[in-house]
């Protein structure tokens, strides 16, 4: 089966930028809108491009199935550890302001680390949600 | 221990949490079980802990995030919560040695890891939902169970099993709509969704804005009563449970409808009973009158059922009914005896879809026509499910006749005679169902087809032994049980207007 050359070219130069977008849409959520879930999104997004253009092999090369489906659990786990974090520092269960010196910064990180809980399970969830999809006909 | 003691709200949901995440990580049945069984027997010594400081010294209030209530979600269980929280978790902790092998032989080896993953993300979301003290909280944790619930349905070896989970997604996420639409008036008249918050909000100044607030109430009592199988809202339940893998109908049947006839009382009792007064508005008719109808019309169809898991399915809908009749009589005697039969029923009806499982297990059917005799095969088996089935009837001993006694008690302090007539006959005809299935399995003699039949491992056959014998054990002793249950009760009704 062949692949139209300039959808695939195309689709490799534009690749790194969806992550990058991704990433900035992570990192802006603080400001403005954006955050975990859009960003998952976002990548799970490149991954799906370069499946339906270049091929499912390309992107299991990527982005192996094994791999997506721990980042399920994997996102969840650092959510919730982040709680339970509070707990062993002797507050109570989601309190971030006893993750750095001072209560502000604390949230901050604490923020910071539950965004990145939902950005890799959302980017596991989307992924895998494709595959299992795709790979029916197989 | 004293580092542990205040954090065991949030712990009773946090650890079957990361039980769930751990199952998916490890991607294999065996580790995947071993952890479901190490979350399921700690959730008991946590849940019991709870209640008993309930008991001596009120509810107890959790704060997530340091956040004081009610900006933040606050955690609270009291007497109430605590004895559903004990419910729920000892069910799970007692039935789990049996789903080993009725899941290794029920469900794929591949999806098993995931079986006990969607088991753990259950526990964790039925446990929330009696836990919070956050009406939107109580939603999230309603779609997290449900969510789970789906699943489980659907990992049914029957392709028939992926239709009932799709049915039953389609009416549960239209309950747990409705049950949001409601929370969201709520929200809108008192700009709070703490529970404790709301119910001090709507205190009698509001009884000129009643219009919204009963608009709330019949959108929750329409949702919840969904997702409980009230009568004629039902549809969903005989399906779900009877494709289901066996064991996953033994931990719903005893656990889910539960769950929600929690939120049907802590919103009427301790949220609506306060901010208006009943007695203006037909609720607690409606709810009798559909509960006295889920006693007889699904008995009625209970009686007609080829398939004994089906049977058993319908007979949940009628015994939902007994446990809604306490809730609509609305009087010491009738809640609580609403509330003592969530438990015995829990229990019975859990050792009755136990041994079912146990049945399939050897006989790979569970038609009535293919179980002739069985009891002379697996008279262990058999017998634990015929204790089961008399608790069902309400036989005086058993812990079914507990609750009717409760009932016909609640019935008769209203002065509805009627109503005590109804509550036995009733029974008569549990009876009538009960029997043809004795009658098939004692009194015929063995075909040919049950020849290697005989009674399960030991890992299958003590849960059932143990909720057979709690069946007895608390139709005797009922502090408690009846006693807890009528603390609750006192707490529920002593806040009504």
């Amino acid at each position: 089966m062949s692949y139209d050359l300039v959808l695939r070219v195309g689709t490799k130069l534009i690749l790194p930028f969806i992550l990058l977008f991704a990433l900035y849409v992570q990192f802006h959520g603080d400001y403005g809108p954006g955050g975990g879930f859009q960003a998952g999104v976002i990548a799970a997004s490149m991954v799906i491009l370069l499946a339906i253009t270049c091929g499912l092999d390309l992107a299991h090369r990527i982005a192996p199935q094994a791999m997506v489906q721990r980042m399920v659990p994997l996102g969840v786990l650092i959510y919730a550890g982040t709680g339970v974090a509070g707990i062993l520092m002797g507050k109570n269960y989601l309190d971030y302001s006893v993750l750095a010196q001072n209560s502000a910064s604390g949230h901050e990180l604490g923020i910071f680390l539950v965004e990145a809980g939902v950005l890799i399970t959302v980017a596991g969830t989307m992924t895998s949600l494709f595959y299992a999809f795709v790979e029916r006909g197989r | 221990m004293n580092a542990v003691w205040p954090h065991l709200p949030i712990l009773q949901v946090v650890i079957p949490l990361f039980g769930a995440v751990l199952a998916g990580f490890l991607r294999r049945p065996g580790p995947a079980f071993a952890v479901a069984l190490v979350v399921s027997w700690l959730m008991p010594l946590i849940a019991g802990a709870m209640l008993w400081q309930a008991l001596a010294t009120g509810p107890i209030s959790y704060h997530i995030g340091s956040w004081p209530p009610p900006w933040g979600i606050e955690y609270r269980v009291d007497v109430l919560g605590g004895f559903v929280l004990v419910l729920v978790s000892t069910v799970g902790a007692v039935i789990m040695p049996f789903a080993r092998r009725s899941v290794a032989f029920e469900v794929e080896e591949a999806q098993q890891p995931w079986f006990y993953c969607m088991y753990l993300l259950c526990l964790t979301g039925l446990l929330g939902i009696v836990a919070t003290g956050d009406a939107f909280n109580a939603f999230v944790f309603l779609e997290v169970s449900s969510l789970s619930t789906y699943v489980l349905v659907a990992l049914g070896r029957d392709r028939r099993a992926l239709l009932a989970a799709f049915q039953y997604l389609i009416m549960g996420t239209i309950g747990a709509t409705f049950y949001i639409i409601g929370v969201g008036l709520l929200y809108l008249l008192t700009g709070t969704l703490n529970m404790v918050d709301m119910a001090a909000r709507l205190g009698p100044e509001w009884a000129g804005h009643s219009r919204a607030i009963v608009a709330a109430l019949a959108f929750i009592t329409v949702g919840v009563s969904l997702k409980l199988a009230l009568f004629p809202l039902h549809a969903w339940l005989p399906n779900a449970y009877a494709y289901a893998p066996s064991w996953v109908t033994a931990f719903l049947a005893a656990t889910a409808t539960k769950v929600a006839i929690y939120v049907l009382v802590r919103f009427f009792f301790s949220i609506f009973g306060i901010a208006i007064d009943f007695r203006d508005l037909p609720v607690a008719e409606i709810i009798l009158a559909l509960s006295v109808a889920a006693m007889f019309v699904a008995s009625l169809i209970a009686v007609f059922q080829t398939d004994l898991k089906r049977m058993l399915a319908y007979s949940s809908v009628a015994q939902i009914g007994y446990i809604t009749l306490g809730i609509g009589l609305a009087n010491q005697a009738g809640l609580t005896g609403g509330l003592v039969h969530v438990v015995n029923h829990a229990l019975m009806k859990a050792a009755l879809f136990l041994a079912v499982g146990a049945i399939f297990f050897r006989v790979r059917s569970v038609q009535l026509s293919d179980l002739a005799g069985i009891g002379r095969k697996m008279p262990i088996t058999m017998t634990a499910f015929t204790i089961a089935c008399l608790g069902l009837v309400g036989t005086p001993g058993t812990s079914g006749f507990i609750s009717k006694w409760y009932l016909a008690t609640g019935a008769f302090d209203k002065g509805w005679w009627l109503l005590v007539f109804l509550i036995v006959g009733s029974s008569l005809i549990a009876l009538v169902y009960v029997g043809r299935v004795l009658e098939v399995v004692w009194l015929r003699e063995p075909s040919a087809a049950l020849e290697n039949a005989s009674d399960p491992p030991l890992s299958m056959l003590l849960p059932l032994v143990v909720l057979a014998a709690a069946t007895v054990y608390f139709g005797f002793e009922t502090q408690w049980t009846a006693g807890i249950a009528g603390t609750a009760a006192k707490d529920l009704i002593g806040g009504l207007r």
